[in-house]
């Protein structure tokens, strides 16, 4: 009696279990964790885009950095944020890091010794990294900034007042600044960042989304937005670019066995629907 | 004059907001600076009336014993060791300093909490795939085979399946073509369409025309 | 034979060396001057609220050959051009990134109406070289910023149509508006709700009423408490913001009043979860899960938290009605929920639900502007394609200075 249970066998599949569903995607993302699989992780034009313009900075340049993100995108964009400030202790960047999300700067601060511990050398608080902590008000902040970051930003994460650190010394607004760095995961972030700074003070600006909100950004690539790293892969595609390994790379391949499960699990899902829609429809006629 | 005088003082703020943009010259340059700050300690101020909100509905739910009153406690419970940590035990301002019990129970608690509730959505996006991606008309099979290319080509696997083919028909290539080209015209198209519904219903509730946010018709 | 020969090789010498006329400095010479920069100009930063002035100037040739050996340009400013000048800023070589011939830097400490001169001082090799401006400029705010003019033509443009199609509504022209499947469904899934004795829940997005899609989720709230009264089935709005539930509760007052029920109706119907995204939407799967609700409305801003939202209403089988404007969320409602307000179709809901002939009206001048926009995007791609004008100029909004 096969047709009867295969038939049945394709019916049950229409309306699997989705907790089903839930088992295999937790052992595809969670199995390659313990494995040594080295995946070959092609770059894309936007992200080469952005490392083409951060190599183009010179040594010792200005940068600032924006986080805007919460603990729920971590796993996304801190690596992106790792493999930021390593790229900037290699080429000695001075970095003013600043939040428009009370989290940003946790995070920054969470990034911060693992890009040290990788690079093998510590930035000098004050000198070469800064941290002036978050300020409310979405983009009046960076419209504020435009005309005085030390009167949005007077002192730093810690309470210190701002004039005391050399890296901040000559920093009047966005015109003493090199290149900007924002990690985004929604509001405020990197639309408001084009919006405001890019169109308003023609800042060179360079940013790292969730997978989810990269396609919002992708119209302000090439003019606005100098290249983008979009979720997972992008920061992937960033650390092989940098030549600085992370985590992003490492979950690349947990991200690769997911979404073949899932595809193979919409094939499955349309092999059933046609087979069940052809059994009805032969039933009828 | 219960729902004139909001009415008045949005159709004002609306058109004085309005016609700001435009000007660069002090004052109203920094008219949407100043208003825009005013909201924010509105917002803020207005944080305690959700607190007490919370502590009331949760309070209410303990003392009448309702079927759900333990998720009630459990609430109310993290609510203050949260509160009362961050003020008191925390090193006051610098209660965001590493090793603080505040920064503790953000990095032990709240940060993985908040993590895993995003990471839910790894999973839930496989059960909506599995259950709305089937080619039931012409544009669901469009659909099916977009998100079959994009899901593909943004993994090694796309192109370690495609490799041997010219670069142009590489999975990565076909996914960035479907997400630079299809995916943001598509977006363009629905911006446009919500930037003229703001505009539409930005005006309406400046003249006065739509009152409902008001109370009413 | 021997003169040739070496006049050849002094020749060579000199056509090698990589500064012509500029020996190295560590040659043992002593440091070559710098050139200076070229074509100094200040002038009033143009749209601006004042106290701005912009300095542009073609740059060193010494910065132009070799960027990476040049220390940059300090600017100075005094009030007569033989000095004395102070410091203003430094900024690094390099040039602007549509003429990367010339320099423009912002000096935004000036007084209105005080004229002053400018010194570009170019630094290499350890010399400066000083340029100075020849016209002084003086710094003034405007009362009309003139790159918004498109925006300005814009706004009159499309609040013009509203505004006429608004007016002649009132005439009592019947206007028609197409069906929205989400807007007809909202009888029935609240009609669902009362016959299986279940809730309705309305969420209401995840942002603050200063945002437009609250406001538009908050009227279709109004609506939809109104049918809810009406049939009398129970309401829950669990809210992330303070503000949008003290609006939610006026709201649904007066749904229930204009119902004719208002002893139906209790504060307690609109409540508090959370501000923080995950733990508001932690919070609804938690009431939806255990409370199960036959319909769910998703009507205002949502973020990363739509699907986890809809999928778990979907788990329990409650009928999903979703409207949001975040084009990006816009997929994951239309996989999980029933129904989906796309866009725009979210601020037409008013309208749509009242059949009021002023709303409607509002909806028929927004489509005369999406009309424009339509004729505006065909024409600029032909003129674009043949090459003849930059059209696409013309929508370009820029920040003021050259």
């Amino acid at each position: 009696m096969a047709g009867p249970n295969r038939a049945d066998f394709w019916n049950s599949m229409m309306k699997i279990d989705r907790r089903i569903i839930f088992l295999f995607i937790f052992v595809a993302i969670s199995v390659p964790m313990f494995l040594q699989i080295q995946l070959k992780i092609p770059t894309s034009p936007e992200v080469e885009s952005l490392v083409a313009t951060l190599d183009k900075l010179p040594d010792g340049a200005r940068v600032l950095v924006s986080l805007d993100y919460d603990p729920g995108s971590e796993p996304e964009l801190q690596p992106m944020a790792e493999t930021f400030f390593g790229y900037a202790l290699k080429r000695k960047f001075k970095v003013i890091v600043i939040g428009l999300w009370p989290q940003g700067p946790i995070q920054a601060e969470r990034a911060k010794p693992i890009a040290e511990t990788q690079a093998g050398r510590q930035f000098e608080y004050g000198i070469d990294y800064v941290n002036l902590g978050y300020q409310a008000g979405n983009e009046l902040v960076i419209q504020r900034m435009g005309s005085s970051i030390p009167q949005t930003f007077p002192v730093d994460y810690f309470g210190k007042p701002i004039t005391e650190f050399p890296i901040m010394q000559g920093v009047t607004n966005f015109s003493n600044i090199d290149y900007v760095f924002n990690l985004s995961a929604g509001y405020p972030g990197t639309v408001e960042w084009v919006l405001f700074a890019v169109d308003r003070f023609n800042i060179v600006l360079g940013a790292g989304n969730t997978a989810v909100q990269a396609p919002q950004v992708y119209p302000y690539l090439g003019k606005q937005l100098k290249g983008i790293l979009g979720g997972m892969k992008g920061g992937a595609e960033f650390e092989i670019l940098t030549g600085l390994p992370g985590r992003a790379v490492k979950y690349m391949t947990g991200q690769t066995f997911a979404h073949t499960i899932i595809v193979l699990f919409i094939i499955i899902a349309n092999i059933a629907y046609f087979t069940t829609r052809k059994k009805e429809q032969g039933g009828l006629s | 004059m219960k729902r004139e005088i909001p009415m008045i003082i949005a159709g004002t703020v609306g058109i004085v907001l309005i016609i700001q943009y435009f000007i660069p010259a002090e004052p109203f340059g920094t008219l949407n600076d100043v208003f825009s700050d005013w909201f924010s300690i509105i917002q803020a101020s207005a944080i305690w009336l959700g607190a007490l909100n919370l502590i009331k509905v949760s309070g209410d739910k303990i003392y009448r014993r309702h079927k759900d009153w333990p998720y009630a406690a459990i609430i109310i419970v993290s609510f203050l060791v949260m509160v009362i940590i961050g003020f008191f035990f925390s090193g006051g301002r610098r209660f965001l300093d590493p090793g603080t019990p505040f920064s503790q129970m953000y990095d032990y608690v709240y940060s993985p909490l908040t993590a895993m509730m995003f990471a839910l959505l790894a999973f839930f996006v496989a059960s909506a795939s599995y259950r709305a991606f089937r080619a039931r008309t012409r544009e669901a099979t469009v659909l099916l085979l977009a998100a079959f290319f994009v899901m593909l080509g943004r993994v090694p696997l796309g192109d370690m399946l495609t490799g041997w083919l010219p670069r142009w028909l590489h999975m990565s290539e076909v996914a960035s073509w479907i997400m630079n080209i299809p995916n943001i015209a598509g977006q363009r198209a629905i911006m446009i369409g919500i930037a003229l519904g703001t505009v539409s219903t930005s005006l309406r509730l400046i003249l006065g025309i739509e009152r409902s946010y008001l109370g009413g018709e | 034979m021997k003169h040739s020969r070496l006049s050849f090789i002094l020749i060579s010498i000199l056509f090698l060396s990589p500064l012509s006329g500029q020996p190295p400095p560590d040659s043992g010479n002593p440091p070559p001057l710098v050139r200076p920069a070229e074509e100094i100009r200040a002038f009033d930063t143009p749209n601006d609220a004042g106290n701005s002035i912009t300095i542009t100037w073609k740059r060193s040739p010494d910065d132009i050959a070799d960027q990476g050996r040049f220390d940059g340009y300090d600017i100075l400013r005094g009030r007569s051009p033989d000095g004395p000048f102070e410091l203003v800023l430094s900024v690094p070589g390099g040039g602007n990134e549509n003429n990367p011939l010339y320099k423009t830097c912002l000096d935004n400490n000036t007084e209105d109406g005080t004229e002053y001169y400018y010194a570009v001082d170019a630094k290499a090799f350890g010399t400066t070289t000083r340029a100075v401006s020849r016209m002084p400029a003086k710094s003034s705010q405007q009362w009309f910023n003139t790159d918004l003019v498109n925006m300005l033509i814009a706004v009159i443009f499309l609040s013009a149509a509203i505004l006429y199609y608004i007016a002649g509504a009132k005439s009592g022209k019947k206007l028609y508006i197409r069906k929205i499947a989400g807007l007809e469904a909202v009888d029935e899934a609240v009609g669902r709700a009362t016959e299986m004795g279940r809730k309705i829940f309305f969420v209401p997005g995840t942002q603050d009423m200063d945002n437009v899609q609250t406001i538009a989720g908050l009227t279709i709230l109004g609506r939809v408490a109104k049918v809810a009264a009406e049939y009398e089935a129970k309401i829950d709005v669990p809210v992330s913001r303070s503000l949008v539930m003290v609006t939610a509760r006026e709201v649904v007052k007066e749904a229930y009043y204009n119902a004719g029920r208002p002893d139906s109706y209790s504060d307690d119907m609109v409540y508090y979860l959370t501000d923080d995204q995950f733990g508001y939407a932690a919070g609804i799967d938690g009431l939806v899960v255990r409370q199960k609700p036959a319909t769910i409305f998703y009507q205002g801003a949502f973020y990363a938290e739509s699907l986890i939202l809809a999928e778990t209403g979907n788990s329990i089988g409650a009928i999903q009605i979703a409207g949001t404007a975040m084009a990006s969320q816009l997929p994951f409602f239309v996989a999980a929920c029933d129904y989906t307000l796309i866009g725009e179709e979210l601020f037409a809901a008013s309208a749509y639900l009242s059949h009021e002939p002023k709303l409607l009206g509002s909806l028929k001048g927004q489509d005369l502007g999406k009309l424009a926009i339509i004729l505006a995007l065909v024409v600029g791609l032909i003129i674009q394609l043949s090459g003849a004008y930059d059209f696409a100029s013309i929508f370009s909004v820029s920040a003021g200075g050259e």
